[in-house]
């Protein structure tokens, strides 16, 4: 599968706090590329990266094989957003806010195309109405067809249903589903529901305090069979050197700095303590969780504690 | 000026015990200018005015100048703002000696403008009358006014120098000067609504100089062709 | 860059906040010509009481010419507020809206984006004081004809002749625009710094009212300081209609009494507006949208 969006390394530093702390990952064109953490975990800070609106501190992002920092109008064309709410001008028309965006990204549309956009989207028949005066859903459908205006291979939407009802998170999941299953384009979404991630994304990444937990293919993650297996010891890092040279090597999960944490089948478990006495590893405690939900909620607890 | 007024009264009760003769003959000069003056019924006048006051910057500007018996007197500028002397432009010639109810005073001979000149006080009987008194210095040989100065109770003292040419037939002036004094010039900065003013100190020595003086330089007249009345309202 | 400025100008003219200031113009200039109509004969005896007592000043002192340089003179001083909201609400407002971070994910470029943006302030700008013109000088023309313009300065009086006006109002017209354009790049500098309109707005508007109170106060601690002040320079306007006497104290046609002084200010604004937008795309350019 082709790479197309690659990031290295990414880190932001705002004044005393990392929001983003070393954060590599890569999408495969095609995927729909779920970003998971709870609040101020630094989602939205790295979506925003990837749109350029902030500055990393350090690392690097390519985007189709290009320096996405280096030649950013180039490739923004082929990029379309959705941050947070879907905000447009409220003074103008719906058909205004499309025909300005579709300029900004650098195409011409005729009236007719626009029109048939707006179709799309249930909107043609308020198209020269102020936005001021349409509901909070139809704001939401406008703001979307405002990002696709220009039929971007890439589209970003970073928490896009927050402050929806269960209609509008309905909707959203629908075009996400749409976009990713008929128009063939490749999708990263951030949010902090898993329930959300979990229908659509097709690998899921999860991030805590600026920092990468896990990555991995949606199947496998949510997999009950997959168990994931925290370790606490009182020297992580030779626990982390002793499992990375034993058989369990292809278990562990590289990126976790703090535990060694490993994906593994549960009935395995009983042999995993018996070598972690064999490798001298003094264990403090030795937690199995079930699915990535509750491994998800127990970073959540954690970080609310 | 009060005290003006007293030492120009001194002088003239010297003149009126000693010149009682010549009082006589001055007179007659005042009536034979007066004369040459009656000439002229109407006249229109072309010129040029210039306003010399040392706080205003004025343009020099067209005139035209409307006169008929027996004192109608009117300055237009030609299309403008036009500043004179307060009262003093209607001081002329005419209106100083257009009655005779005024005692006529001789002050001897004085040289004015490279031109002999008689010099006779006009001192209106009329204690009404705005003028307290008028010095006159009189161009015997063509019977014109040179040179006059004028003491009213309203609005000070005025000189008027006039320069004669082609219409001095007429009595009729090619160069009128009215020099007269100002008051101090001030300007609370709330009505002007400037906030700063950089004079230079040189600036503001000549601004304090309170002398005015108007110019009017006649190229033109036309004489006795009429003149409406209605110019003159 | 023209799309850019065309979407800009467009955004502009769609709000109704836009014409807040030219309907305020509007009844403010209306409001002046009606009472100078009205009461001209009494206000010109009070601003020239003083000369009045040596001299006699005959002609039409309220005229189209002088009318317009009294709106100026108390307009200018409120036109900053009405450019404030605008340009104030440049970037301010986007980000508050949060149209702002749609825009950026665009393939523009960040430097062409600012500039446009400013470009539009200060069309805008420019279109106040053309609307201003044309109702302050043009229609004051007609309502009260043309004469000399006799203006009472602080330490004197200067008339000018009628032929010679025009022309120093084009000039005073385009330093206006100068220093407005500075009000206006000041304005939109500091929208830069925030995600509402309000706090831009309220700086800008509190910056201009202190510096110009700084300016017009005659203290020698704040004489000191004037100089260095923008709003000093801001009404180097009125420097056109004084004019150079010859050696005669005849006024000179065509003549400006200082214009070194003009020129000095006119230096001084275009500085600022260069150092108000270089600074804008600067911080612009480096800014993280977090809005």
């Amino acid at each position: 599968m082709q790479n197309i969006i690659n990031v290295k390394g990414l880190s932001k530093q705002f004044h005393n706090l990392t929001a983003v702390n070393q954060l590599s990952f890569s999408v495969n064109k095609g995927d729909v590329y779920g970003f998971l953490g709870q609040n101020g975990a630094g989602k939205s800070t790295t979506m925003r990266m990837l749109l350029t609106l902030i500055k990393p501190t350090e690392g690097s992002i390519e985007i189709a094989g290009i320096d996405l920092f280096k030649h950013r109008k180039e490739v923004l064309r082929n990029i379309g957003a959705v941050i947070e709410k879907p905000d447009v001008y409220t003074y103008l028309s719906a058909y205004e806010n499309l025909k300005i965006f579709a300029k900004l990204s650098g195409i011409r549309l005729s009236r007719q195309q626009l029109m048939q956009q707006l179709e799309t989207v249930g909107l043609a028949q308020r198209a020269n109405d102020k936005v001021k005066t349409f509901s909070q859903g139809m704001k939401q459908r406008l703001g979307i067809a405002v990002a696709l205006v220009h039929n971007p291979q890439i589209v970003i939407l970073d928490e896009p249903t927050n402050g929806l009802d269960p209609q509008g998170i309905a909707d959203i999941r629908n075009m996400i589903l749409h976009l990713s299953n008929e128009l063939k384009k490749t999708i990263v979404i951030s949010s902090h529901l898993l329930s959300e991630i979990e229908q659509v994304a097709t690998k899921v990444l999860i991030i805590d305090k600026g920092k990468k937990i896990i990555e991995g293919e949606a199947s496998e993650l949510f997999d009950a069979s997959q168990t994931i297996v925290e370790i606490e010891t009182t020297n992580n890092n030779y626990a982390f050197e002793q499992l990375k040279q034993s058989s369990w090597n292809s278990f562990l999960l590289k990126e976790r700095i703090i535990h060694p944490v490993l994906k593994m089948n549960k009935k395995d478990i009983p042999q995993l303590h018996k070598d972690l006495i064999t490798m001298n590893i003094a264990l403090i405690s030795l937690q199995p969780k079930h699915s990535l939900e509750d491994y998800f909620l127990s970073i959540t607890s954690n970080n609310q504690s | 000026m009060k005290r003006n007024f007293v030492f120009s009264i001194i002088i003239i009760a010297t003149f009126f015990s000693a010149n009682k003769l010549k009082a006589q003959d001055a007179t007659i000069l005042v009536q034979k200018v007066k004369t040459k003056l009656e000439q002229v019924n109407d006249y229109v006048a072309e010129g040029k005015m210039k306003t010399d006051v040392a706080f205003i910057k004025a343009p020099v500007g067209k005139v035209k100048v409307y006169f008929k018996k027996p004192n109608k007197f009117k300055l237009k500028r030609d299309g403008g703002i036009s500043l004179l002397p307060k009262g003093g432009i209607s001081v002329n010639m005419r209106s100083i000696i257009e009655t005779n109810d005024y005692t006529v005073i001789p002050a001897g001979s004085v040289v004015v403008n490279g031109i002999n000149t008689k010099v006779v006080k006009l001192l209106p009987n009329n204690d009404n009358s705005d003028i307290v008194l008028s010095t006159l210095y009189i161009d015997e040989t063509n019977l014109v006014i040179i040179k006059a100065t004028t003491t009213t109770k309203e609005n000070g003292t005025y000189n008027i120098e006039m320069q004669y040419g082609k219409y001095i037939n007429y009595a009729l002036p090619d160069k009128v000067t009215f020099s007269f004094s100002t008051k101090d010039y001030k300007m609370p900065k709330g009505i002007t609504l400037e906030f700063d003013s950089d004079l230079t100190p040189e600036d503001r020595i000549k601004m304090k100089n309170k002398k005015g003086r108007i110019e009017l330089n006649y190229t033109s007249y036309t004489i006795n062709k009429g003149v409406d009345d209605s110019i003159f309202k | 860059m023209f799309t850019l400025l065309q979407i800009e100008l467009h955004k502009i003219f769609k709000r109704p906040r836009t014409y807040i200031a030219f309907a305020a113009i509007t009844a403010l200039i209306v409001i002046i010509q009606l009472g100078l109509k009205v009461d001209g004969k009494e206000y010109a005896d009070f601003v020239l009481a003083d000369l009045q007592n040596t001299l006699e000043i005959n002609g039409k002192i309220i005229n189209g010419y002088f009318v317009c340089y009294i709106i100026l003179q108390l307009l200018l001083v409120h036109v900053p507020l009405l450019i404030a909201l605008i340009a104030a609400d440049m970037i301010s407002g986007e980000a508050n809206m949060g149209t702002l971070k749609l825009l950026l994910t665009k393939p523009i470029s960040r430097t062409e984006f600012i500039i446009a943006k400013f470009l539009a302030a200060a069309i805008y700008t420019i279109l106040l004081l053309v609307w201003i013109a044309f109702f302050a000088l043009l229609a004051s023309i007609i309502i009260f004809g043309t004469d000399d313009m006799f203006l009472v300065k602080n330490a004197y009086a200067v008339q000018i002749e009628k032929i010679d006006i025009f022309w120093r109002y084009i000039g005073a017209f385009c330093f206006a625009a100068l220093a407005m354009l500075t009000v206006a790049a000041l304005g939109f500098f500091l929208s830069n710094f925030a995600e509402n309109s309000i706090g831009p707005i309220v700086a800008t508007m509190s910056i201009i009212i202190v510096t110009t109170i700084l300016s017009t106060m005659s203290i020698p601690l704040f004489n000191k300081i004037k100089p260095y002040l923008f709003t000093t320079h801001m009404v180097a306007w009125k420097e056109f209609f004084d004019v150079k006497v010859n050696d005669a104290n005849e006024t000179i046609r065509g003549s400006i009494q200082n214009a070194d002084k003009i020129i000095r200010s006119s230096i001084v604004l275009i500085v600022h507006i260069i150092l108000f937008v270089g600074a804008s795309i600067w911080v612009f350019r480096k800014k993280d949208i977090l809005s």
